[in-house]
């Protein structure tokens, strides 16, 4: 009898494990993905999929390192942070014959900086920074990050700028023609110089509702990740997007698998299916971030390449500029010039 | 047998306890003990607590001028709300207080009402409000009163006043209680030997209840001075509080350590706030005890 209960439980616990082993754990920022996945990927697949959310990069980081990787198959983070997680030794291998749809990924997309050949990150959307603005309420449309910093009058007290600290910098780096990884203190110092003066003509900081505030017409020059933009342009065509002379950062969010992942083979089949063409449409109609999925990008409307003009951005035009690095042991000094500026006057 | 009830007693005074004590203990000392431990150690290179290197270096980086300047300022401005949170909040409290009985419930329940609304929310209506193109400059403008928009959203003003507005109805709890306790006796005796009404406030009404209004000012000091949201929305990130510096250092630079650094800094100083308080408020009571 006792004999009989143990098996019993035995059994259990072995389904239990093994349905444990049919799903996939993945961790993404809010709406960056259909919200219909779990359902199209199970049908697809046969497989469950469990998603978290996260809200900043630094959020899922902060979550990873503490339990190094463990209950997540696949994560969504930007390149930086893919690279950092490499660095500390928490990502797994890509095995390009388990990911055959890598295939529809551009040829440039393979040769990105953070991670050449993509041996442990998959980009998932990519894109420029830049500077979004009302064409209707500026006299003389910018063309230089130095237009963003030191705005014409009629721009004074109507601008804002992106708060988050790298992005934050790199308009400074950029308008200087410093490199967007800079730590050297004496860039840092100029870059912090540049800011501190421009904060004077700031209407706010701003990562998350400049688009509206653009629409509203309170600001009507505003630093931008261009797919944010297009939020703006959606809803008045008077609003435009302009990657500046001096160029962008190129910033690429990708998918991860961690070392840690308790279905890896999972986490490929998701991965492979995030990467199908239909999917990377998804990405371009919904997120309008440009996607390095180009089977994605061929299957989009070609209406979108006229009214939102980051779409046209060709793959080429875009890895010839800076990508945002994981700053490693620069971080101290990069971090404490950021506050400087946010505690200027 | 009356020795078994003291037993008793004491026994069960320990098991009543004993849920207070585990929720400080899992929700207050043990997180605080985290943060100074923290504090001890460095930033790894890519982030995280590098545990092999014990080191005095963040409370070296955090002497550096511009942290106490950040700490500083918003010190300054989280006094000034607390003035103008006691400024209002003191005589609401003594309205109510002094209003018909049946009364008080409501315009208590009126003055914590705000609280049933999310923060953020009510954070997101003054930037209805106070924005260039908002309701109030709108209005104005309409009115043909002011031609240029008034700045009212993303500087130092709308901060405080984001404050303020959050953190008057706990003022306006704990003077109230305190008002409660006063004997109405003391006020009709000073009165009664010919104190103005003014005399009696200052020098009978409001040294009673300074307990109350230390244990309120506290309140909206150290709630205020740790505040990062109302700084990010209604200051437009322009203004930084202790609160935005540490969220920055845990969320963005990734700097457990020195954020923790920060944290315990600012802890220490909210610890030496709160022994001020409790001293206010014993001396208020004991002078209560001597009159009697």
């Amino acid at each position: 009898m006792k004999f009989k209960i143990f098996t019993t439980l035995a059994a259990i616990l072995l389904s239990a494990t093994s349905a444990l082993a049919d799903k996939v754990v993945v961790s993404n920022w809010d709406g960056y993905m259909p919200k219909d996945m779990a359902e199209k990927f199970k049908a697809a697949t046969g497989l469950d999929l469990e998603v978290a959310v996260h809200a900043t990069n630094e959020e899922i980081m902060g979550k990873v390192t503490a339990s190094g990787g463990e209950g997540f198959d696949v994560l969504f983070v930007s390149s930086p942070f893919a690279e950092a997680l490499h660095n500390l030794g928490l990502t797994a291998t890509i095995d390009p014959t388990k990911i055959p749809n890598l295939k529809n990924l551009y040829p440039e997309a393979t040769q990105l900086k953070h991670d050449t050949g993509n041996t442990f990150s998959v980009p998932y959307a990519w894109g420029t920074t830049g500077i979004c603005y009302r064409s209707d309420l500026m006299a003389k449309a910018p063309e230089s990050w130095n237009d963003l910093l030191n705005p014409a009058d009629d721009a004074k007290g109507k601008t804002t700028m992106l708060a988050t600290d790298r992005w934050l910098m790199s308009a400074a780096f950029l308008a200087g023609g410093m490199s967007v990884n800079t730590t050297d203190q004496a860039m840092l110092d100029k870059a912090r110089d540049a800011l501190a003066a421009a904060k004077k003509n700031l209407l706010a900081y701003d990562d998350t509702t400049f688009y509206s505030k653009l629409v509203s017409g309170e600001a009507v020059m505003t630093h931008a990740w261009d797919g944010w933009c297009n939020y703006g342009i959606a809803e008045n065509d008077k609003i435009k997007y302009v990657v500046p002379k001096e160029g962008s950062d190129l910033w690429v969010d990708t998918m991860v698998i961690t070392k840690a992942a308790k279905n890896p083979e999972g986490a490929a089949k998701f991965i492979d299916f995030v990467m199908s063409a239909d999917n990377g449409k998804w990405v371009v109609e919904n997120i309008m971030y440009k996607t390095p999925n180009k089977a994605g990008m061929d299957a989009i409307d070609k209406a979108m390449l006229d009214k939102y003009p980051n779409m046209a951005i060709t793959p080429a035009d875009l890895l010839k500029y800076e990508q945002l690095r994981d700053l490693g042991d620069g971080m101290k000094a990069f971090s404490k010039t950021v506050s400087e500026v946010m505690a200027a006057k | 047998m009356i020795e078994n009830v003291q037993v008793n007693a004491r026994t069960s005074t320990r098991l009543l306890m004993l849920p207070g004590l585990l929720w400080l203990t899992a929700l207050m000392i043990i997180p605080c003990a985290l943060i100074f431990v923290l504090a001890f150690f460095e930033r790894g290179i890519y982030g995280g607590v590098d545990w092999d290197a014990f080191t005095l270096e963040n409370f070296a980086r955090a002497a550096d001028p511009l942290y106490a300047s950040i700490i500083w300022d918003s010190a300054r401005v989280a006094f000034i709300a607390t003035v103008f949170a006691l400024l209002i909040g003191y005589p609401a409290a003594y309205a109510i207080a002094t209003a018909p009985e049946r009364w008080q419930t409501a315009l208590l329940f009126l003055a914590i009402l705000p609280f049933w609304t999310n923060y953020l929310i009510r954070t997101y209506a003054w930037m209805v409000l106070l924005n260039p193109a908002g309701l109030i400059n709108g209005t104005l403008k309409g009115a043909g009163i002011i031609t240029q928009p008034l700045p009212l959203l993303y500087n130092e003003f709308a901060v405080i006043l984001g404050l303020v507005y959050n953190y008057t109805p706990f003022v306006i709890l704990a003077v109230y209680s305190s008002l409660q306790r006063l004997d109405p006796s003391y006020a009709e005796a000073s009165r009664d030997l010919g104190a103005s009404a003014a005399t009696t406030f200052w020098r009978i009404t409001l040294p009673l209840t300074a307990a109350g209004v230390a244990a309120g000012a506290v309140f909206v000091f150290v709630l205020s001075i740790g505040n990062f949201i109302t700084p990010n929305l209604l200051g437009g990130k322009k203004f930084q509080m202790a609160g935005n510096l540490i969220y920055d250092q845990f969320l963005t630079a990734r700097d457990w350590p020195f954020g923790a650094t920060l944290s315990a800094i600012l802890i220490a100083l909210m610890m030496a706030l709160l022994f001020a308080q409790a001293v206010i408020a014993g001396r208020a009571r004991g002078d209560h005890a001597a009159s009697h």
